[in-house]
C-alpha cells in the first residue's frame, strides 16, 4: 500500500469541560475517499478543523504526506484543499476574483494561475457566470464556487465539511460527482456527512462518530458485517411460489425464503452474487419473475447498531 | 508580506465597491466640510482684521503715546487695521457705513486730567453688529489705562501725596521716564500654539481627521466580518502566517486612511480653498493621525464580538473623541479645563498641529503634536495587537 496521504492520531480537544473530540485516528491513502459520518454535535467538524490546521490541539498527531500538521505549517498546509461548512467566499468579489485571490494565497501565479482558474469554472459549471459577483449566485452556484476555491491549487487531500448541506438535488448531484472524479483522478478526499446516502455513495471507507469518539471504520460492507444483518430479496412470481420457495431453500446463500401471495421473500448472504443462481432456481421451479428488488442492509442500521440512535436524531 | 499585500488588495477592492466606504471616506467629509464653510464661511475669525478709527482731540504728549506707539504696535501684530478721523461725529460715520468696527475717541483735556488729579477717559465706540470688535477696543483702552495708572502710582510715589505742588516740569520728566519704562500696552505676538485656522481649513480638517476614525475601521472590523462570512477558516487553512492576515488588515486601514485624508486635503484645498500649509507638515499630521486612530479603532474592535457591535462602539468613540477634540467647534478657546481634556484626543493634536502650521511655521513646528498621536496609536494599537493575534483563531 502506498504511503497516506493522510495520517492523524489520537485527536483530543475539548472546550471547557466538554469533550468534543476524544482519540479519533485514522489514515487516508491515496485515491481513497474517507468519509466521516455521524449526527450533528458528533465531533466531525471539530475533528478536520484540526486535521486542516485551523484549530489548535489537545492531544494526538497529524501529518500530510508525512510532513507534520499544525496550526502553523505552511508546508504541510500547502497539500490540503479545504472546503468548510458554510459558504466561504466573498460576496462583492466576481466568482473570478474569489478564485484568483485564494490561487495566489496558495502561491500561483502568471499563466499557470489563469489556467487553472479557467479549469476550475469549468469544473464547478460556473465559466458562463465567472464574472458576476458571488452575491448575485443562487444557492447552488455559491456551493459549487466553495468547492471550487478548494481545488484551486489541486491538493493532495481534499477536505469537504458536509458540502451538500442546504444544496438543491442537482447541484448536490453535481457535488458528488466531482468528488467521484476528483477520487478517480488520485486525490484523496475526506468527506464529512451526516446523510447515510452521501457516505454509501462516495466513501471507500467510512469512519463512524459520535459524541467525539470514533466507534467504527471500514469498508461499508464490513461495516455491515460488524451488525450481522443479510441482504433481502423480494421477487414478484407467476406461477408456483410455494415450490419456488422450497427450492430457494436449498441455495446456500440463502437463509430464509418465505411465501407470500404474489411475491417470495429471501434474506440472502451477498445477494448480488448470489441472485443469479436464484433467478436460475424459481425459473427451474416452474415460476415467472416479473420484478426483482434487492435490499441491502445499510450504514444507518450500523449508526443504531453502534450508538444506539438514529443517525439524524 | 505577499500574502499580507494579497489580503489589503483584496480588502481594499472591496471597500472601494462598498459604497458606504466610499460615501464615510470620501464624500461625506467633503460635503460637510463644504456645508460648514457656506455656512460659516463668513464670520470672522482670528484670521481677520479689524479695522479701528482713531480720534487724538486732545494733543497732548499722553494721547500722543497711545495713538501714535501703542495702536500703531498692535497694528503691527496684525490683528487690526487703524484709520485716523477728525472727529467723533466723521469716526460715527466710518462705523455706520461699515468702514470701520469700532472707534477709540480720546477727548481734549485727556492728557491733563491723566497727570492731574485723574478722571482722563478713552471712550471706545463700537457697532452693535460687531461686538467682538468693541470687545477688543475696550480691551486696548483699558490696558492702556491700566498702565497709565501704574505711572501716575510711580510719579505720585515720588513727588508724595500732593503732586500740584511739584514742580511741573520734575513731574513731566517722571511721568516720562516711568512711560518709558513701563510697557503701556503688551502686544504679544501670538505663539503658533494658538493660532486659529480659518473657517474653511478648520471645517475641512475636522471633518476629515473626524471621518478618518470611521475610515481606519474597515481595516481591522473587516477580521470580524471574515469570521462572520468564514472565510477567516478558509484564510487560516491557507499556507499563509497568521501575521499575514493581521498585517494585511491594518495595511488596509492604513492605505484606506491615508487614501481619504489625501483626497479630501487636494479635494478641500481644490474646491474650497482651504490652506492646510506645508505639505511636507501635513504629511506627517496625516501619518501620525492615521496612526493614532488605527491604534484607537483596532482596540475597540478588539472588545467587540461581532462586526455590527465593533461599528457601533466604533462609532460612539469616533463621535466622543471627535467633539472632544474639537473638530466641530474649537474646544481649545472654550474653557481651560476643557481645552486640557481635549489633548487626551488625537483629533485634538491633529488640529493644533495644523493651527500651528498654518501660523506659518515650517514642517518642524508639527512635530510635538505628530509625537503625541503617534503614542497614541502606540499605546492603544500594542494593547489590541495582542488581543487581536486572538481574533485569528478558531
Amino acid at each position: 500500500m502506498s504511503q497516506p496521504v493522510l495520517e492523524c492520531r489520537d485527536l483530543r480537544k475539548t472546550f471547557g469541560d466538554l469533550v468534543a473530540v476524544n482519540g479519533v485516528g485514522f489514515t487516508i491513502a491515496p485515491g481513497e475517499t474517507y468519509g466521516l459520518l455521524g449526527p450533528n454535535g458528533a465531533g466531525k467538524t471539530t475533528s478536520i478543523s484540526m486535521i486542516a490546521g485551523l484549530l489548535e490541539r489537545d492531544a494526538g498527531d497529524v501529518s500530510v504526506e508525512g510532513k507534520p500538521l499544525t496550526t502553523t505549517s505552511v508546508e504541510a498546509k500547502s497539500a490540503i484543499g479545504y472546503v468548510p461548512q458554510d459558504l466561504a467566499i466573498y460576496p462583492d468579489l466576481s466568482g473570478r476574483e474569489n478564485l484568483r485571490f485564494f490561487a495566489r494565497l496558495y502561491g500561483m501565479h502568471g499563466d499557470d494561475l489563469t489556467r487553472r482558474v479557467d479549469e476550475v469554472l469549468e469544473i464547478v459549471g460556473l465559466a458562463d457566470r465567472a464574472g458576476d459577483l458571488a452575491k448575485e449566485y443562487s444557492g447552488g452556484m455559491k456551493r459549487r464556487l466553495n468547492i471550487g476555491i478548494g481545488l484551486l491549487h489541486r491538493p493532495r487531500l481534499l477536505i469537504l465539511d458536509e458540502p451538500t448541506v442546504g444544496v438543491d438535488p442537482q447541484s448536490r448531484n453535481s457535488i458528488l460527482e466531482s468528488v467521484d472524479h476528483l477520487s478517480a483522478e488520485g486525490m484523496a478526499v475526506l468527506y464529512t456527512t451526516h446523510y447515510m446516502e452521501e457516505a454509501e455513495r462516495l466513501c471507500d471507507r467510512v469512519g463512524i462518530i459520535d459524541l467525539g469518539e470514533l466507534r467504527a471504520e471500514g469498508t461499508r460492507r464490513e461495516l455491515v458485517g460488524l451488525v450481522g444483518q443479510r441482504d433481502q430479496v423480494v421477487l414478484a412470481l407467476a406461477g408456483n411460489i410455494e415450490a419456488a420457495a422450497r427450492a430457494c431453500s436449498g441455495i446456500p446463500a440463502v437463509h430464509d425464503a418465505s411465501p407470500k401471495e404474489d411475491h417470495l421473500e429471501l434474506v440472502v448472504d451477498e445477494a448480488r452474487k448470489a441472485l443469479p443462481r436464484i433467478l436460475e432456481t424459481v425459473a427451474d421451479a416452474g415460476a415467472s419473475v416479473r420484478a426483482v428488488e434487492v435490499t441491502e442492509p445499510n450504514l444507518e442500521a450500523v449508526f443504531l447498531h453502534l450508538t444506539g440512535k438514529a443517525l439524524r436524531d | 508580506m505577499r500574502a499580507a499585500l494579497l489580503i489589503a488588495g483584496k480588502d481594499l477592492r472591496q471597500r472601494l465597491r462598498d459604497r458606504s466606504a466610499v460615501m464615510v471616506a470620501f464624500l461625506v467629509p467633503l460635503g460637510l466640510a463644504f456645508i460648514f464653510d457656506l455656512t460659516l464661511g463668513g464670520l470672522p475669525t482670528g484670521g481677520t482684521r479689524l479695522t479701528f478709527v482713531v480720534v487724538d482731540a486732545d494733543g497732548t504728549e499722553v494721547s500722543r503715546i497711545f495713538v501714535e506707539e501703542v495702536l500703531p504696535q498692535v497694528e503691527e501684530g496684525g490683528a487690526i487695521e487703524l484709520r485716523t478721523a477728525r472727529s467723533e461725529e466723521a469716526a460715527r460715520q466710518l462705523i455706520q457705513d461699515a468702514k470701520a468696527d469700532a472707534a477709540f475717541v480720546v477727548p481734549a483735556g485727556f492728557g491733563d486730567a491723566v497727570q492731574g488729579t485723574g478722571g482722563g477717559e478713552i471712550r471706545v465706540i463700537g457697532d452693535v453688529d460687531e461686538p467682538t470688535a468693541a470687545q477688543v477696543a475696550g480691551s486696548i483702552a483699558r490696558s492702556f489705562a491700566a498702565d497709565l495708572d501704574a505711572v501716575r502710582l510711580s510719579v505720585a510715589t515720588v513727588v508724595g501725596a500732593d503732586p500740584a505742588a511739584a514742580d511741573p516740569e520734575e513731574v513731566a520728566a517722571l511721568s516720562g521716564r516711568a512711560a518709558g519704562v513701563a510697557n503701556p500696552v503688551a502686544v504679544v505676538d501670538a505663539a503658533a500654539t494658538t493660532k486659529v485656522l480659518d473657517i474653511t481649513t478648520y471645517y475641512a480638517a475636522g471633518m476629515a481627521v473626524f471621518f478618518l476614525f470611521f475610515t481606519v475601521q474597515f481595516g481591522v472590523a473587516s477580521l470580524l466580518e471574515e469570521r462572520k462570512e468564514g472565510t477567516l477558516s478558509r484564510l487560516l487553512a491557507a499556507p499563509i502566517g497568521r501575521s499575514s492576515i493581521l498585517g494585511g488588515k491594518l495595511l488596509t486601514s492604513f492605505v484606506l486612511g491615508v487614501l481619504s485624508m489625501t483626497t479630501l486635503i487636494v479635494a478641500t484645498s481644490l474646491l474650497l480653498g482651504a490652506r492646510w500649509g506645508s505639505p511636507l507638515g501635513v504629511g506627517l499630521l496625516v501619518v501620525g493621525g492615521v496612526f493614532a486612530a488605527m491604534g484607537v479603532m483596532a482596540l475597540v474592535a478588539t472588545l467587540a464580538k461581532t462586526a455590527e457591535q465593533a461599528g457601533n462602539w466604533q462609532a460612539i468613540i469616533a463621535v466622543v473623541l471627535g467633539m472632544l477634540g474639537g473638530v466641530f467647534f474649537p474646544i481649545s478657546q472654550v474653557s481651560g479645563a476643557l481645552s486640557r481634556l481635549s489633548l487626551l484626543t488625537p483629533q485634538a493634536w491633529f488640529m493644533r498641529g495644523l493651527s500651528d502650521l498654518s501660523g506659518g511655521g515650517d514642517w518642524a513646528v508639527v512635530l510635538p503634536a505628530v509625537l503625541a498621536m503617534l503614542t497614541f496609536g502606540a499605546v492603544t494599537g500594542s494593547v489590541a495587537m495582542l488581543r487581536l493575534e486572538r481574533m485569528t483563531r478558531l
